[in-house]
């Protein structure tokens, strides 16, 4: 009896009864499948959402008005940054604060400071007004922010201009009424008419468009192609006023330097809102890198729990197996028992029942990988799956394993049978 | 006339075997003390009335249940002191077993059943299936080696199993009422093929409770209770089988001299 043999025993076995060895595979197909589907589906999410924050910029940090102690605050308006809102290194004391001083415009200006700031590569103050009305020649859109800053604004918050041209510091100084838009934005008002050079109201104020954003193409929570960008004098004259700032966006000057960043920033904002020893901070800063170790992590955890419940259903798939070798060394007692009297030895009736458990899972595993690869092709809640190789390899080594193990009962059950009984059974 | 080698042991040798079932008031002695010896090249009937335990000593026999007294010696074996795997080799090896439910595997065709003692033996494919052929033929089923049970008469089918039974040219040669489900002329067929392995000196020990089938045997053994009340000898071992006809037909292509001396079995594989 070689293993070829033992082989071609199970085979016939399982072809004996087609369907109930197809409606076995399945339960291990659709747990395989369940598997690196899931996995796929965690792994892609995962992806996407890190793609979203590498898209606000790089290598930036954001700092924002804190109201109280912890908690968000004062960055409602944040340039989709407040939407993971997760990272309060600074302002965590839970203690009452006397003063809470606003982000002002002079704020921005001692960060900008090489002196105080040397890690800082460029500083953007940021007002936002949310749900701006827009219009143009009788169409008209909602913006859904409209944000005033700075022309370094654009680098450090990755919008590069597809079209026209950013605004300038001259546009600044002057507060030039001009405005930079989305690529929603551009789509609502002009729909196929070029927009550069043409002036749309902005709640009834006119502005000048010079240049259109490329489109960033976000998926999932906000619309990052709906804004609208202008200087920040025009802005504050036209719509917000000269109260305090939303944002401070600052860039450093590489990757290796933004945890210095952020220290000459605590520093010089500690110094200048009066904030010493154990006061809690009125200001918070995001940092872009920190976020995304925590999204990483939350996303983990998230591709883990799906896992999680996929191989629930492949540990299903597995007890099916069992449930049907059982069934099949009852049905097959007799058959067992000539085996016996014609000489078959303990090992080749263990063998051939392990092989027809394992023929079954296996099959239903390489099925169920060939299932997950089609599903992975197509877009799932919005998501692209992404499948891990390693959990075609996991999912195949464990539905092996599943056979061998699940059908190791079945089988010892068979090959401790006694012939003379076996051979009674009817 | 006898082709094989006489040893000196006996071929089977059983003493004082008693077998009882269940315990207490529901203690059933199915054999209560049975002593018989066999020389090999004999051909022996044994009889009984249903409940004798003439069942009962044959699948002590057959090494498929173990009596609850007594020893039982195969080639002079003692199969009391064998484990299971050496008593799955013996099997194998040394007995070949005729049931009266023919007892073929479904779905497997003639020529796979009769391989399957082979293929537990650890024969290689080729030699397997040269021997399988060659036992098909001796009992006349050249022409149906790739039907399966269903597709064969009862008469077919068991003389597919007892091609089974000899494709391992074992030293004994059970059957358990073999025409106990097989109308007048299979029976015929069946007794023939015992008579010509009997007359080409296989040892054959055969139940049954019909007169007409115990009067091919060289030797009748008539069990009573689980008691033998009778031993009758009805020919010499060496003699031909009382029933046999020399002349009789003959199935082609068996040569049943030869295909038992066919060199097959791997050195020690046991397994």
């Amino acid at each position: 009896m070689n293993a070829l043999e033992v082989m071609r025993f199970a085979l016939r076995g399982l072809t004996a009864n087609k369907m109930r060895s197809a409606l076995t595979t399945l339960g291990i197909l659709i747990g395989v499948a369940a598997v690196i589907l899931l996995v796929a589906v965690g792994e892609g999410t995962s992806r996407t959402i890190q793609e979203n924050i590498q898209r606000l910029g790089s290598n930036t940090l954001t700092v924002m008005q804190s109201l109280s102690g912890n908690g968000r605050g004062g960055g409602a308006g944040g340039a989709g940054g407040g939407a993971f809102a997760a990272q309060a290194p600074q302002g965590t004391g839970t203690g009452p604060r006397t003063q809470a001083k606003d982000l002002s415009l002079d704020d921005a200006r001692a960060l900008a400071d090489t002196a105080n700031a040397p890690s800082v590569r460029s500083v953007s103050p940021v007002v936002t007004a949310q749900a701006q009305t827009v219009t143009y020649e009788g169409a008209s859109h909602t913006v859904g922010q409209l944000v005033g800053t700075y022309p370094s604004y654009f680098e450090a918050s990755n919008k590069p201009v597809a079209k026209g041209s950013y605004f300038f510091n001259d546009d600044v100084l002057s507060a030039r009424k001009v405005v930079v838009i989305g690529h929603t934005v551009a789509e609502e008002l002009f729909g196929a008419v070029d927009p550069v050079g043409k002036q749309i109201g902005v709640a009834g104020v006119p502005f000048t468009v010079v240049g259109v954003l490329k489109e960033s193409g976000s998926a999932g929570f906000q619309d990052a192609d709906d804004v609208a960008v202008a200087p920040l004098p025009a802005v504050q004259q036209s719509l917000t006023g000269f109260g305090p700032l939303g944002q401070i966006i600052v860039q450093a000057k590489d990757a290796a330097s933004v945890d210095a960043a952020q220290a000459e920033i605590t520093a010089v904002l500690n110094e200048r809102h009066g904030i010493t020893g154990t006061a809690a901070a009125d200001y918070r800063i995001l940092n872009q890198a920190a976020l995304q170790e925590t999204v990483a992590t939350a996303t983990g955890t998230f591709t883990v729990l799906l896992g999680a419940v996929a191989a629930i259903s492949l540990l299903v798939g597995g007890i099916g197996i069992t449930n049907i070798m059982l069934v099949t060394v009852t049905e097959r007692t007799r058959e067992i028992g000539i085996r016996k009297a014609i000489g078959a030895p303990r090992g080749a009736i263990l063998g051939q029942f392990l092989a027809e458990a394992t023929m079954l899972s296996l099959v239903g595993g390489v099925l169920g990988v060939l299932i997950a690869v089609i599903g992975a092709s197509f877009t799932i809640a919005g998501f692209k799956p992404v499948i891990v190789p390693g959990s075609i390899v996991l999912a195949l080594g464990v539905s092996v394993a599943i056979g061998l193990f699940f059908g190791s009962y079945p089988a010892n059950r068979a090959a401790k049978l006694r012939p003379i009984e076996a051979l009674r059974h009817e | 006339m006898t082709a094989v080698i006489q040893d000196t042991a006996p071929v089977l040798d059983v003493r004082a075997v008693t077998k009882t079932y269940g315990t207490g008031d529901t203690t059933v002695r199915a054999l209560r003390g049975v002593s018989l010896t066999v020389r090999r090249g004999d051909y022996v009937a044994i009889m009984g009335a249903s409940g004798s335990g003439k069942s009962t000593l044959m699948n002590i026999l057959g090494c498929l249940d173990v009596p609850t007294r007594g020893s039982y010696l195969v080639d002079g074996t003692d199969i009391g002191a064998l484990d299971e795997r050496q008593l799955a080799i013996l099997r194998n090896r040394k007995i070949g077993f005729v049931f009266q439910s023919f007892n073929l595997i479904p779905r497997m065709s003639a020529l796979a059943n009769v391989e399957l003692p082979l293929a537990y033996g650890g024969v290689g494919a080729a030699v397997r299936r040269r021997r399988a052929l060659a036992a098909l033929g001796q009992v006349g089923l050249s022409d149906r080696v790739h039907h399966e049970p269903n597709e064969l008469s009862g008469g077919q089918q068991q003389r597919v199993a007892i091609a089974r039974a000899l494709v391992t040219a074992p030293s004994l040669l059970l059957a358990d009422e073999p025409t106990g489900n097989l109308d007048t002329h299979s029976t015929a067929d069946v007794l023939r093929i015992m008579d010509g392995l009997s007359a080409d000196g296989r040892t054959i020990v055969l139940i049954t409770h019909e007169v007409d089938v115990a009067a091919h045997a060289k030797r009748v053994v008539r069990l009573v209770d689980g008691e033998v009340v009778e031993d009758r000898r009805q020919a010499e071992v060496d003699d031909l089988p009382p029933r046999h006809h020399q002349d009789g037909p003959r199935y082609a292509g068996a040569e049943p001299r030869h295909f038992g001396d066919e060199p097959g079995y791997p050195e020690g594989a046991a397994r």
